[in-house]
């Protein structure tokens, strides 16, 4: 394949990607509201998660967004050092998004700061906003890609405590954010912790965790044991779907560690709404492809 | 209990209706949220459409013109955005334009509850993030007012046949459905707290 062909060959799968993410939940969110919507007993809760999934359907159907705000587009690029695009990376990710915007539709959501207009493209400075990591030895690209609502943003909280308070401030920390700004944020939510050192790390590290398989444990025993104490703890408030009351109020809790330095203990929180658009491709250097987030799916 | 409403509402058919009802709703209901209440209240200009007795939509929706047609447009995508940000105003609206059902995303504060109170109106939720459910419900866009302020937030009259589910959380009454899960919420989360704290000394 020639250079400017396969570039373009990339763009194109990355754009659709994009686009279709706004229209499909991934399996494992699919699958968890699914289970939700099965455990719930109080009515009116039940009767939201199946507007929900009936949505979803007509999304899929009449080939829409399935919620109107398509949210910033933020991606997780892991790159191996021998894919053979690498150098122009950055700028096929920009281009996709534009064309994704166009032919998805996506909503028009970039307003630049300080110009305050809207790019209408949702590209525009460091957007999409991309992180960056290299894979040693590969050559290979793997790409989370993931919509950030406005409601779903609007959460996001970091803290950093003195040591003195303790795990038991981070607790309190989470747990306030879930009764104030959490239930305007279309429970059941996703909520993603980081714990560490400084106020940056800790909150790249939850929106990291936002990208892990829904249910998935850290690999710390007494992380992972905390996963499933806020779990049952947040599910105690009783949400439920969109605030309104239910069984159960999130669809997991994930937290991403790292060490810290002995004076400070940083917290911070990031949420997924209901409508969780997070989606996972891997490409192999020919560019053949595998959506590991929406199996089956055609792009 | 489930009920539909028709528009013109009146005092009457919002008189059984409580908090937590779900309700659906037959009739016109208008796009309205930031811009255009701030145009009524603080600017002291008229609404370009007759609401009283109708319904309105936080919502700024993704519409599409119809191909080939001369001012026809077709509802793509069209949810709720926070209603509390209108919060400010809505009172002064409800008593200046009538309006009789206000849809939106989540709850509204004690303003609102006075003025669905003082002028027998009620605020309710439709599902936010199902889109497409909403954009199919509307049968056709009757009207654009106020085609300068952007898709968004241009007012979109859109006739509707059983538009929801709409969940009532405030009633003609003043009841506020969210105020009250609120309070059950942080004693719940304070019940949880207590017992969170005995799971994290992990600083020893
Ligand atoms: S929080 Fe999520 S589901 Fe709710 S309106 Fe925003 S993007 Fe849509």
């Amino acid at each position: 394949m020639e250079k400017t062909e396969a570039l373009g060959l990339l763009t194109d799968r990355v754009a659709k990607f994009t686009a279709m993410i706004g229209k499909r939940l991934p399996d494992d969110v699919t699958a968890k509201l699914k289970e939700l919507r099965d455990e719930e007993s109080m009515p009116m809760a039940k009767m939201i998660y199946e507007a929900m999934e009936r949505n979803q359907e007509q999304a899929v159907a009449l080939n829409r967004p399935s919620c109107q705000d398509t949210g910033m587009i933020q991606m997780f690029v892991r790159v191996g050092s021998k894919f053979p695009y690498i150098d122009a990376l950055a700028e096929v990710l920009k281009d996709a998004v534009a064309i994704a915007t166009k032919e998805g539709p996506l909503r028009h959501n970039a307003v630049e700061t300080f110009d305050e207009v809207n790019t209408g493209t949702n590209t525009g400075t460091k957007a999409p906003w991309l992180y960056w990591d290299i894979l040693p030895d590969s050559d290979r690209l793997e790409l989370d890609i993931y919509m950030a609502g406005g409601g779903c943003s609007l959460p996001g909280q970091g803290k950093t405590l003195m040591p003195g308070e303790g795990y038991e401030g981070v607790v309190k920390f989470v747990l306030d954010i879930m009764t104030s700004y959490g239930l305007n944020a279309c429970p059941p939510l996703l909520v993603g912790i980081g714990i560490g050192t400084s106020i940056d790390s800790a909150a790249y590290m939850s929106k990291v965790a936002l990208m892990r398989p829904v249910g998935s444990r850290n690999a710390n025993p007494k992380a992972a044991q905390l996963e499933k104490d806020l779990i049952s703890a947040i599910d105690s408030i009783g949400l439920g779907p969109q605030g309104l009351q239910g069984k159960k109020s999130v669809m997991g809790v994930h937290i991403e560690n790292s060490a810290r330095h002995p004076s400070v203990i940083s917290v911070a929180v990031n949420v997924g709404c209901w409508a969780h658009r997070r989606g996972t491709i891997v490409f192999n250097s020919d560019l053949s492809y595998e959506l590991i987030t929406h199996k089956g799916v055609k792009l | 209990m489930s009920k539909i409403l028709n528009t013109p509402v009146s005092d009457e058919d919002l008189k059984d209706i409580r908090i937590g009802d779900v309700i659906y709703l037959n009739g016109h209901i208008v796009t309205c949220r930031d811009v255009a209440h701030r145009r009524l209240i603080e600017y002291g200009r008229e609404l370009p459409v007759d609401i009283q007795g109708g319904a309105i939509f936080h919502a700024g929706p993704i519409v599409r013109k119809v191909e080939g047609e001369e001012k026809k447009f077709e509802m793509v995508s069209i949810g709720p955005t926070t209603s509390m940000r209108m919060e400010k105003f809505e009172k002064e609206f409800i008593e200046k334009t009538g309006v009789k059902v206000i849809v939106g995303k989540g709850g509204m504060g004690p303003n609102t509850e006075m003025g669905c109170r003082e002028n027998k109106a009620i605020h309710c939720v439709f599902p936010a993030g199902c889109a497409v459910i909403a954009a199919t419900e509307v049968e056709k866009i009757e009207g654009a007012y106020w085609q300068d302020l952007g898709m968004p937030e241009t007012l979109w009259v859109c006739h509707v046949k059983e538009f929801g589910p709409l969940i009532v959380s405030i009633d003609a009454e003043g009841n506020n459905l969210f105020e009250q899960n609120k309070v059950l919420f942080n004693k719940r989360k304070d019940e949880a707290l207590e017992e969170l704290y005995t799971k994290v000394k992990f600083i020893k």
